[in-house]
């Protein structure tokens, strides 16, 4: 059992009571919604003749099902209106703060939270979306609920929870030029495996998580869930407390102060006792892509789809029913496969440093012939602070296309989505059958770098062999 | 509100082979674009049964109404949505027995009274054997002894002491009982250094003005 930990901490503060069979009930700090898991939990709400508990500790956002091209209301598709007519009329009722689309604000729930400064060290973080881990970053203890759990959020500020465990995943070294926090990700998610985090939080540490910016980690965090762990967390430094300061609700003053020094106080203590450690070494992590259809059949880019003897006989029924859903061939190399569709953007790299690097990528060339390509920023500040420094015309110079902030074709909730069996070279988090919209369609997951390499070249792409043409490292300044 | 104790869940089973299955899989987005769970159960495993051209369990006619769903690791992976567990509720099914499942998948399973019971490979392996040569047997899952009967055999599983509680006590659908504690939420709440200490003034003006409304 560990001690001593930032999830130990975290739930030690925030536990309101045991429950009957050795369940805690556990406060919850912020509460995050959307449009598609809170209709049917306020409908409930509603039944039972409850309200909102803590409505100043809950916030909404519009995300999944908007369009990232005319945002113009009422929106084309009357299902999606229905659902943001709902969730802006529950929201009315119970008093709630909406960052819809007027508001300036408005983006993926887990892209605007940290930005307005919303996550925060120490809290408990709940949202009706898998991603939530993204925000563990902070040195929050998040995770993803389902909409009966939004509803006992929403009524109690609370959930029935079973503890973790705690692994540590420490990444120790530095990252080669042309590798990036979701090469790390699906690096770790191979390795470890898909179903490894069932029960565990996943806390990643160590000396590369350590120089990571807060972007960075953000995506580390983000695809915690990919590896079956409901939340992921780092611990809190200086350059968390660098981002938050100054965020509209970070702590001002010398509130500030006294914050920043409890926060310090949660971070794992230099003796803690995990339940299980691993150590990663960053050198060895090359530009990762997925070739199968879970997060974790990830291969280099310059390794071969692997055979079915380099697998263990357990994960082989699996790797065969994805090299006939791929239609790729056991030993053929990733590269040079050619691609249909290039998507940036979603929670775990819709970010702006997400934006610059594949930027740079892009600046000067041209997305190939019959391909097409384009970038949804994760939210409208994401949007503002891109285009102020121009990145939409290089994107446009390009031959991308530059979209309104949405989780768009991620799961494909809003009209874009691939066709038929496109193949797409994806920014995102699930490389699922079906996931992108089209139910034979193709997902390679992969860094936005990648991703960008791939739309310019038409197939995939050492991201490695662009970047040593402009002497550029890939990994520029980030927030 | 008091949700019913659940005790055993009777009826045919219904196996489906495979480890990682995702919600996706379970529910593609595309039905997740409505404001209620209702009609969810026509569209379980939409893109695999299409694919399947009415060979999917999900559309064989011998496995019309089972209630047992059987399946291997990992099952309900990936996305939060409780419209998998709901589309799967609403198909007709009320517990599932796998070697292992995700965790936000069992818990939402939890929260809809339908119990998740885990068993080693070979027991999960005999049991779908079973339910695929010999469709029409009839099951007893017992949650307290954490055993499946069926036929002429027994076989021993696993779930966790909280959700089994919770399930048998009828507290799986937890709000009422989360409510109830409404001094421990206030003194909780009361003690969290972002809620008090440094809280925004905009906290501070609503801070416990909120009744336990049970």
């Amino acid at each position: 059992m560990s001690t001593g930990t930032l999830y130990d901490k975290v739930w030690a503060l925030h536990r309101v009571a045991e429950l009957p069979g050795g369940q805690t009930q556990l406060f919850i700090g912020l509460h995050l919604i959307h449009e598609v898991t809170s209709p049917q939990a306020f409908a409930m709400l509603g039944e039972r003749g409850l309200k909102v508990r803590h409505p100043e500790r809950t916030v909404a956002t519009v995300d999944h099902i908007v369009p990232t091209t005319d945002q113009g209301r009422p929106l084309a598709d009357p299902l999606a209106e229905a659902m943001l007519g709902a969730l802006e009329k529950n929201c009315a009722d119970h008093g709630l703060r909406l960052y819809g689309f007027d508001s300036g604000q408005q983006g993926i729930v887990h892209v605007i939270a940290p930005e307005l400064g919303l996550s925060q060290p120490g809290m408990t973080i709940a949202c009706g979306d898998s991603h939530t881990s993204t925000h563990g970053a902070f040195g929050a203890i998040a995770f993803g609920i389902g909409t009966s759990q939004v509803r006992d959020v929403l009524a109690s500020q609370s959930l029935a929870l079973d503890k973790l465990k705690v692994r540590r995943i420490a990444v120790h070294g530095s990252l080669s030029p042309g590798v990036f926090a979701k090469d790390v990700a699906l690096h770790v998610v191979r390795r470890l495996g898909v179903k490894s985090g069932v029960g565990h939080a996943y806390e990643f540490a160590g000396s590369c998580v350590a120089t990571m910016a807060m972007e960075e980690r953000m995506t580390l965090c983000n695809m915690a869930i990919e590896a079956g762990a409901r939340c992921g967390y780092v611990n809190p430094d200086q350059v968390c407390f660098d981002y938050l300061h100054n965020r509209p609700e970070a702590p001002r003053g010398a509130a500030w102060h006294r914050a920043v020094t409890w926060w310090r106080s949660l971070a794992s203590d230099a003796n803690a006792a995990y339940d299980d450690e691993v150590a990663v070494d960053a050198g060895e992590i090359a530009p990762t892509v997925t070739w199968g259809i879970t997060p974790g059949q990830a291969m280099a880019v310059d390794e071969v789809v692997p055979t079915p003897d380099q697998l263990p006989p357990g994960e082989r029924p699996l790797a065969e029913e994805a090299y006939r859903y791929m239609d790729l061939r056991p030993g053929q190399p990733i590269a040079g496969t050619p691609v249909d569709v290039c998507f940036i953007g979603s929670c775990t790299n819709g970010r702006l440093s997400d934006l610059r690097d594949a930027a740079l990528v892009a600046r000067g060339r041209h997305v190939a012939h019959g391909i097409k390509a384009f970038v949804v920023p994760g939210s409208q500040q994401v949007a503002r602070a891109a285009e102020a420094e121009g990145l939409d015309a290089v994107f446009a110079q390009a031959g991308f296309e530059w979209r309104r902030p949405g989780c768009s074709m991620c799961l494909a909730m809003n009209p874009d989505r691939l066709e038929g069996r496109q193949l797409s070279a994806s920014s995102s988090n699930r490389n699922f059958k079906g996931r992108q919209g089209s139910a034979s369609g193709r997902t390679l997951l992969m860094s936005p770098a990648m991703v960008a390499a791939a739309a310019v070249s038409g197939v995939v792409t050492d991201v490695r062999t662009l970047l040593s043409h402009t002497k550029d490292t890939g990994r520029g300044p980030v927030p | 509100m008091t949700p019913a104790p659940v005790t055993t869940v009777e009826g045919r089973g219904i196996a489906l082979q495979g480890h990682d299955i995702d919600t996706d899989r379970i529910i593609p987005a595309r039905f997740l674009k409505t404001i209620s769970f209702a009609g969810l159960g026509d569209h379980v495993f939409a893109d695999d049964r299409a694919a399947a051209a009415g060979r999917h369990p999900f559309d064989c006619p011998e496995h019309k109404g089972a209630r047992i769903l059987v399946v291997n690791r990992n099952f309900g992976c990936g996305s939060s949505r409780e419209h998998a567990p709901q589309a799967l509720r609403r198909w007709g099914i009320a517990a599932v027995v796998g070697e292992s499942f995700a965790e936000i998948f069992s818990s939402n399973c939890l929260a809809l009274g339908m119990p998740c019971l885990t068993g080693d490979t070979g027991v999960v392996e005999h049991i779908q054997q079973v339910v695929q040569e010999q469709p029409h047997v009839r099951f007893c899952l017992t949650l307290a002894a954490s055993t499946l009967h069926g036929l002429d055999h027994d076989w021993s599983l696993m779930i966790d002491s909280g959700p089994q509680t919770m399930l048998l006590t009828g507290c799986w659908d937890a709000t009422g009982l989360l409510l109830s504690h409404g001094q421990e939420l206030r003194r909780t709440a009361s003690q969290l250094p972002y809620l008090n200490d440094f809280a925004l003034p905009a906290d501070h003006r609503l801070w416990g003005s909120q009744d336990d409304g049970v």
